[in-house]
């Protein structure tokens, strides 16, 4: 999924920005792979150590998951393959801030930044959220049960609220928003946004953690629901402003796999497409919320996901049947009010929490290193200035005529400039 | 000697180059360039941005020809390049003091 992400976003830069939009992807899933074995699986997986709040070092070096197994029984699978599978959620979480801070941030004070971001934020979020462990393990998912299928507040309202903190410490854009940003490629974004979408039903169906009804629910959800929000952001589109574009329907169908990522195995078929309808036409109208409010959100990180995120982990408060989740059931179909509070709990708990802590984390790297990138640079464009690189080589007659080997120019002693003799 | 220089729709690139040849103009220099005149340009839309297009693409003609042909080459070149909405372009006309033919030498009407 991830580098289907590269990709969507790289689409949605300048030309001069492709690389390092597609390397702050590629360098994270580097980076929170070696993290992951260290000791991310074990902060996030391993036994709970304070009241729900984080794992321990029992498996530092993913150790002893090599023989072990997990999951309810009769349906067990190794442990291994569990934290491999959750590995993509803890890469593509970090990846997906990227959109909020495209153009202008120094990638050395990425990493680091998503080197210490995993560790404090995503890595507890994931074991408050992902780990059950009988009422012993995280303290919204196994505690207060709160549902989140496959990480509607762990990945994207956290990704979002970090994205949003990351927008406010870096600053906007130089020349927005008077001057847009308009994207590069959009059929490198529509090829992202397919990426992504075939991948997520690994993700959201791959939560079942087998193959069995519930992976089939989540899966025929996360289709629906993508297709309905695809559908929804467009007709948004088409009344206000008159056209259905190309941007809108990769938008749309981000947003909806987003919204059902928590709900896909709480509700019914039909009521995913009633969610995904929601969050297409919701989050369309949400990603002007930056000009009104004045903060650049390059690639709509906070519009999609943090918007999207919440709104489908707060529709199952609305919308969930007992007979798909198992239990609790929404207000909408008899169930009260009960599993809407503790929804509302676990967004803004995670919300919160990833807010601040990436502001005051951003904040550290910008006093320290520098998270923001030199005004010239961001001006002459950032692939040159941080990679050494260009996305493009237009092959123009004048191209390429710089950087000659030394070799070669010492045979011509006529291009070696006066003075330098 | 004058200079021919027509901003024309690309789309009537081909339709100006067959007139001038037609009647018996021996080369042309064609650019890629953008611009406006009256005619605005068109609005792009990303996630409901509004980005307004100012230039518009267009293909720049060059053609010199002797002083006796040039208003039925200007002729030629405008009633190909008219489709009657707006965009259809200009065409100008100037002086050329001297031409020389690169490979021989030749200067003037015969280097054309």
């Amino acid at each position: 999924m991830t580098p289907g992400l590269a990709f969507f976003y790289g689409g949605m830069v300048r030309a001069r920005s492709v690389l390092n939009m597609l390397m702050m992807s590629f360098a994270t899933i580097g980076l929170v792979s070696v993290l992951w074995v260290l000791y991310g699986y074990s902060l996030a997986f391993g036994p709970d150590s304070f009241a729900g709040l984080i794992g321990n070092l029992d498996h530092v070096g993913l150790a002893g998951t090599l023989d072990a197994v997990t999951g309810p029984a009769h349906h067990q699978i190794p442990v291994l393959v569990f934290g491999a599978f959750q590995l993509m959620f803890a890469i593509i979480t970090p990846a997906l801030i990227t959109g909020a801070i495209a153009d202008r941030a120094r990638f050395g004070a990425w990493l680091l930044f998503a080197g210490v971001w995993v560790t404090v934020v995503y890595f507890p979020v994931a074991h408050w959220v992902f780990d059950f462990d009988g009422g012993n393990g995280g303290w919204i998912g196994d505690r207060l049960g709160a549902l989140d299928f496959a990480g509607g507040t762990a990945v994207h309202v956290n990704a979002g609220a970090a994205g949003l903190a990351l927008a406010l410490v870096l600053g906007k854009r130089h020349g927005w928003p008077k001057e847009r940003f308009k994207p590069h490629n959009l059929p490198l974004v529509l090829l992202g946004a397919g990426l992504l979408w075939f991948g997520w039903f690994g993700f959201n169906a791959g939560s079942a953690l087998a193959a069995n009804g519930t992976a089939g629910t989540a899966f025929i959800n996360t289709q629906v629901a993508t297709g309905a929000a695809m559908l929804g952001w467009l007709l948004v589109e088409r009344i206000r402003d008159g056209k259905a574009t190309t941007l809108g329907a990769a938008s749309g169908a981000v947003a909806g796999l987003v919204g059902i990522t928590p709900a896909c195995a709480a509700l019914n078929p039909l009521m995913s497409v009633v969610l995904g309808v929601v969050c297409g036409a919701v989050c369309a109208m949400a990603v002007g919320l930056k000009y009104k409010l004045g903060f650049d959100d390059s690639l709509d990180v906070v519009g999609v996901h943090l918007v999207g995120g919440a709104l489908g982990s707060l529709l199952i408060g609305l919308l969930a049947t007992a007979t798909v989740t198992g239990g609790p059931a929404g207000l909408l179909f008899g169930g009260g009010l009960a599993l809407l509070g503790k929804q509302v709990v676990a967004v803004l708990a995670v919300g919160v929490y990833s807010f601040g802590l990436s502001w005051l984390i951003g904040k550290a790297v910008d006093k320290t290193i520098g998270f923001r990138l030199a005004p010239a640079d961001e001006a002459a464009g950032i692939d040159g200035a941080e990679h050494a690189e260009s996305g493009y080589d237009w092959g123009g007659l004048l191209s390429g005529r710089r950087g000659v080997p030394a070799a070669s120019t010492s045979d011509t002693p006529a291009a070696v400039p006066a003075g330098k003799e | 000697m004058q200079l021919i220089t027509a901003v024309v729709k690309p789309f009537q690139l081909d339709a100006v180059k067959d007139a001038v040849q037609a009647l018996g103009v021996a080369g042309m220099t064609v650019t890629e360039v953008s611009g406006y005149g009256r005619q605005k340009g068109h609005v792009e839309l990303y996630r409901g941005a509004e980005y307004s297009v100012e230039f518009v693409p267009k293909a720049r003609v060059e053609v010199v020809v002797d002083d006796f042909d040039v208003d039925k080459v200007v002729d030629a070149v405008v009633a190909a390049a008219r489709t009657g909405r707006i965009g259809d372009g200009k065409v100008w006309v100037t002086e050329v003091r001297e031409v020389i033919r690169v490979r021989t030498g030749e200067r003037g009407v015969d280097a054309l």
